[in-house]
């Protein structure tokens, strides 16, 4: 079985350590909040001006003043902080953010990602994605492994405008968990399957050349 | 010393907006808008209008505005979603976007505002914000020169200002506000609440006072939220 959005969101939430200050995207990456290991201790950081997110507010409780880059209504924590657009940029591209985990429409076999535009389709914009990816010292995507057609996301090079080039750390889609070595230019490594999908499964629905880790090819 | 709380949106604005200029709006989404100021400019029927913010506001809403009396030629914006009007006049070829990744839109106006006319960053290399923009390389990595942004007008929304100016801003309402007070050639600050000098905190003060050149209190304070989200309190 494939793993559900749920699922993904739990394996990515594996990634975190005791400590890490955290900035987690829009969709399935919110979720990653949800499954946070017991004992590991993170703070969230939202780009609009926040860092300690807490839970949703109690109905009628909600602060109009109070919302994270999702527009969302939350909450603080006792560790809370707040700050200017300007100073919560400098957090992020200065490299003081431990890992981002972000949803992406194409990855590439290089660490590029691409997640912000389909030319001609949508006019959005991209928010805190470009700066995030390139400042935050560990950036995870978590998304499916096929689009709505059915295509490969993983890819040899991303056909849609990039993000960022050679950014990407960690690939966890709904079959596997891919690692990607950013540092030596790129190559994707297959570390691990999603319960009942198979090596030939991946290799089939993936549009880029990886490696197994040599634990996975052994059971295969 | 000059005295710089006015009466209304209309007397703060008088004199200070003209066809075809640079405004500077704070706010993240819905968060932390000039909710009073900005029906004024409206009002006012200035038009050609190049308008800096996060967002184009969203539908009925903050500088929504004044994409549908067609008053802005030009929007400056890291995230236009969740906004048709928009969507319609950007595609027709009504409105000019240029669309700068967040961080780098906060640093441009920070930096507008510090008289530093461009700075290198690592977002956007690579990437199509990175096109026709020199790059350089920093001890084996690769940064692209980005250039200040300034304004003829900011508009900001703080929680409380004494009359020197000094503003304090709540919570997630900050964003932008303090970083384009500091950018624009005139700004003007609406706040919720005005109170003498001497009963801010100085040691809190978010906005010193000498970027603030008029103050009002918000005659709109709607504080419109986009995405309510509650959870439920368990009963015992």
């Amino acid at each position: 079985m494939a793993w559900t959005r749920e699922q993904v969101a739990a394996r990515a939430a594996k990634e975190l350590k005791d400590g890490f200050y955290v900035n987690l995207g829009i969709g399935i990456p919110t979720l990653v909040a949800n499954y946070i290991p017991e004992g590991v201790d993170v703070t969230l950081q939202s780009e609009n001006g926040l860092l300690g997110i807490g839970p949703f507010p109690y109905e009628g409780e909600a602060d109009p003043d109070l919302i994270n880059a999702g527009k969302q209504t939350i909450t603080l924590l006792p560790s809370s902080s707040f700050f200017s657009s300007a100073d919560s940029f400098a957090m992020i591209r200065g490299g003081h953010i431990d890992l981002t985990i972000l949803g992406a429409m194409e990855v590439a076999a290089n660490g590029d990602i691409a997640n912000w535009t389909i030319p001609g389709k949508m006019v959005k914009g991209m928010g805190g994605a470009m700066d995030l990816v390139a400042g935050v010292k560990k950036v995870i995507v978590v998304m499916d492994h096929a689009n709505k057609a059915g295509e490969s996301k993983v890819l040899e090079r991303c056909s849609l405008p990039l993000t960022g080039q050679g950014v990407v750390d960690l690939i966890i889609t709904d079959l596997c968990v891919m690692a990607c070595d950013k540092a030596k230019g790129g190559g994707l490594t297959l570390i691990e399957l999603a319960p009942d999908v198979t090596l030939d499964e991946v290799k089939a629905k993936t549009a880029a050349p990886f490696t197994v880790a040599p634990e996975l090819a052994k059971a295969a | 010393m000059t005295q710089k709380v006015y009466d209304s949106p209309a007397a703060a604005l008088d004199g200070l907006l003209f066809d075809g200029m640079t405004i500077m709006s704070g706010g993240f989404g819905l968060s932390g808008n000039p909710e009073s100021l900005i029906p004024q400019i409206r009002d006012s029927g200035v038009k050609n209008l190049t308008v800096i913010s996060n967002n184009a506001g969203a539908d009925g809403f903050g500088l929504w505005m004044l994409l549908q009396t067609r008053q802005i030629k030009k929007m400056i914006a890291s995230y236009v979603g969740e906004n048709k009007l928009f969507e319609q006049q950007y595609l027709s070829g009504e409105l000019e976007l240029e669309l700068n990744p967040q961080g780098t839109l906060a640093e441009r106006i920070r930096a507008g505002g510090a008289g530093i006319p461009a700075f290198y960053t690592r977002t956007g290399v690579g990437t199509v914000v990175a096109e026709g923009k020199p790059v350089e390389e920093f001890e084996g990595q690769l940064y692209v020169r980005e250039t200040w942004l300034r304004a003829d007008l900011a508009i900001v929304k703080a929680w409380k200002a004494d009359t020197a100016g000094n503003l304090v801003y709540r919570r997630t309402a900050r964003n932008f506000n303090p970083n384009m007070a500091t950018a624009g050639k005139v700004t003007v600050a609406e706040v919720e609440e005005i109170v003498p000098v001497g009963s801010l905190d100085p040691e809190a003060i978010h906005t010193p006072g000498i970027y603030v050149d008029r103050l009002i209190k918000s005659t709109i304070n709607e504080k419109k939220i986009e995405k309510l989200t509650e959870r439920k309190r368990e009963t015992a």
